[in-house]
């Protein structure tokens, strides 16, 4: 059986994305409990071959990287390319993914590629009598699912926020692969950012979500200061009462219709905590929850509560919590 | 302008999962069935398509047991032309799913094969990509946004931070997020209409499974609060916790 694993390491306009780091951090573990090496694949634009050194802290021994302009945007056609170059020479048990918008949509296209299973949102990964094993939420997280591959390679594409890449001091070896940019049946001409710069719900650290206890579209500043307090690695979420009554958009949505999440802190601000939202954010690691019912179902699974006028509460919470953090 | 749109039933998003006695399943006693909330998106974005073309035909597919076929009905109701069913019971495997629907819309007529971004039960998120694999066609998965104009598509598609704008020709797939539209609901005519609808069904065999489920298990229970304040004085005891016990800030 083969013990190597491939990551796909994922860049935006020629700059890793976190969740590159995580996918190779999790084909490193995987690659432990093998016996193996960890080789990662990237396409990106020139100098992508210098980015990639970075994903030798989190375990890459080796990196295929094929360079083009037109390689700046998420091109699946060449993408599949690489991986289908890669995977042919070496002997791979498993191809990582990240669980990310382009990971979620280029997996599968490999799956068929390398006519092989796959097993999406991944939150661990284990090897069972040589048999490779994942554990992955189903319903949007109301259950887990302990899954089996039967037949190599295993593809896994990984939650984000869940494998933490280590910090290993070690450099890749880079070699650069040719891989053409046509033919392509889809061009991406660019991404068009959501007017303020933010984190993604999906990927923020700390998430601040408002729900109707809000009152209003125009109550947010409370919120936004809030995460303002809390620093560059926290944004904001949403709950599908607001979203669907358009004060928010639907980017923020936490839940089974939204974005399922795990945050290392989670603030439940106004949702009284309906089952298809508890569903998508119950995995965060510590739940803050304000609101007015002391009955919500949201303080069934939050660790802090407070009971109380969030319109009170929460600036008085910013307020504190920049005293915590310019304190140290 | 002719669309295929490909969806599934699933347990309604209110659903409390209980695990079933194989402990592989859920539990499906008094659950309510729905068609998948994205894939409402899909077949409205194909009706407006069809509506704004003037002409075409929305043939809806699904690949499910015969209790899918209430299904159907429904999108029929909505306001597609024709029902397929491709009789069996699809696993957490994607791949022979996406093969089976890949076979099965390979002979049509179409312009745009057209998903709901990911069913809410697996949440395997992987089909549409497959069968536009399998196809060999253009795709935009988690579409937001669609202009389709003279036989070519600008999709928006949502990632982290913003939409990404992906051009291409037809025939091609779509895979739709909510926001893409509002789904109209079934008017009572469509309801009465959907009953005369064409609905053809083949008994197929799906691929053998190369990723089965060992078990399903409920998350593990939160304790719920530990602390619990009453009003704004709370607050600083809350942000000390944060800090010096749970470490979060």
């Amino acid at each position: 059986m083969s013990t190597n694993v491939l990551a796909f390491a994922e860049l935006r306009d020629g700059v890793l994305r976190p969740t590159a780091a995580e996918a190779v951090a999790a084909a490193r573990g995987l690659a432990d409990e093998l016996g193996g090496s960890v080789d990662a694949v990237a396409i990106g634009p020139p100098g992508t071959s210098e980015a990639v050194a970075a994903l030798g802290s989190a375990g890459a021994d080796r990196a295929f990287v094929a360079e083009d302009e037109s390689f700046r945007n998420y091109h699946p056609d060449a993408a599949l390319r690489a991986l289908e170059q890669v995977a042919a020479a070496g002997d791979y048990a498993a191809v990582v993914f990240s669980a990310s918008m382009q990971g979620k949509d280029l997996a599968p296209r490999a799956a068929v590629r390398l006519d092989a299973p796959l097993a999406t949102d991944v939150t661990s990964i284990a090897v069972d009598s040589g048999v490779i094993t994942a554990r992955r939420p189903v319903y949007a997280g109301k259950a887990m699912a302990d899954v089996r591959f039967d037949g190599a390679p295993a593809l896994l594409s990984v939650r984000p926020n869940v494998f933490t890449p280590g910090q290993r001091d070690t450099t890749p070896q880079v070699e650069s692969i040719d891989v053409a940019a046509d033919p392509t049946r889809q061009v991406v001409t660019g991404i068009e950012s959501a007017a303020r710069e933010s984190l993604d719900v999906s990927e923020a650290t700390i998430v601040v979500a408002g729900g109707r206890g809000l009152q209003g579209p125009d109550k947010w500043g409370i919120i936004e200061d809030l995460v303002d307090a809390l620093g560059p690695d926290a944004t904001i979420g949403a709950s599908r009462a607001v979203v669907d009554a358009g004060w928010r958009p639907h980017s923020e949505q936490v839940g089974q219709t939204g974005k399922v999440v795990s945050p290392s802190l989670y603030f439940a601000i106004g949702i009284s905590g309906a089952i298809q939202h508890l569903a998508g954010m119950r995995t965060a690691k510590v739940i803050v929850a304000v609101n007015k019912d002391p009955d919500a179902p949201i303080f069934n699974i939050a660790d802090y509560g407070i009971v109380g006028d969030l319109f009170e509460v929460v600036p008085l919470m910013a307020e504190e919590i920049r005293k915590v953090r310019s304190s140290g | 302008m002719n669309s295929i749109v490909c969806i599934k039933r699933v347990p309604d998003t209110e659903t409390r999962v209980r695990i079933g006695p194989d402990g592989k399943n859920i539990d499906p006693s008094g659950v309510k069935y729905v068609l998948n909330p994205f894939d409402e998106f899909a077949l409205e974005e194909a009706i407006r398509l069809k509506e704004k073309a003037g002409a075409g035909t929305i043939t809806v597919m699904t690949v499910g047991e015969d209790d899918s076929k209430e299904t159907l009905r429904t999108a029929l109701a909505m306001g597609a032309d024709q029902a397929v069913l491709l009789r069996a019971r699809p696993g957490m495997d994607a791949l022979p799913v996406a093969r089976a629907l890949a076979d099965a819309i390979r002979s049509r007529d179409f312009d745009l094969v057209m998903f709901g971004k990911q069913a809410v039960d697996d949440d395997n998120m992987q089909v549409p990509s497959m069968v536009a694999e399998l196809l060999k066609l253009p795709s935009a998965t988690v579409v937001v946004e669609l202009e389709v104009a003279d036989g070519r598509v600008v999709a928006r598609r949502e990632v982290e931070g913003g939409h990404e704008v992906v051009e291409f020709g037809l025939p091609a797939v779509i895979s739709a997020q909510k926001g893409l539209n509002e789904p109209r609901y079934p008017s009572l005519k469509g309801i009465m209409a959907a009953k005369k609808k064409p609905m053809e069904e083949v008994d197929i065999e799906l691929g053998a499974a190369r990723l089965s489920v060992d078990a399903l298990n409920l998350p593990p229970e939160r304790s719920g609060a530990g602390f619990k304040g009453e009003g704004a004085e709370a607050v600083p005891e809350l942000v000390r916790m944060l800090h010096q016990e749970a470490k979060a800030i």
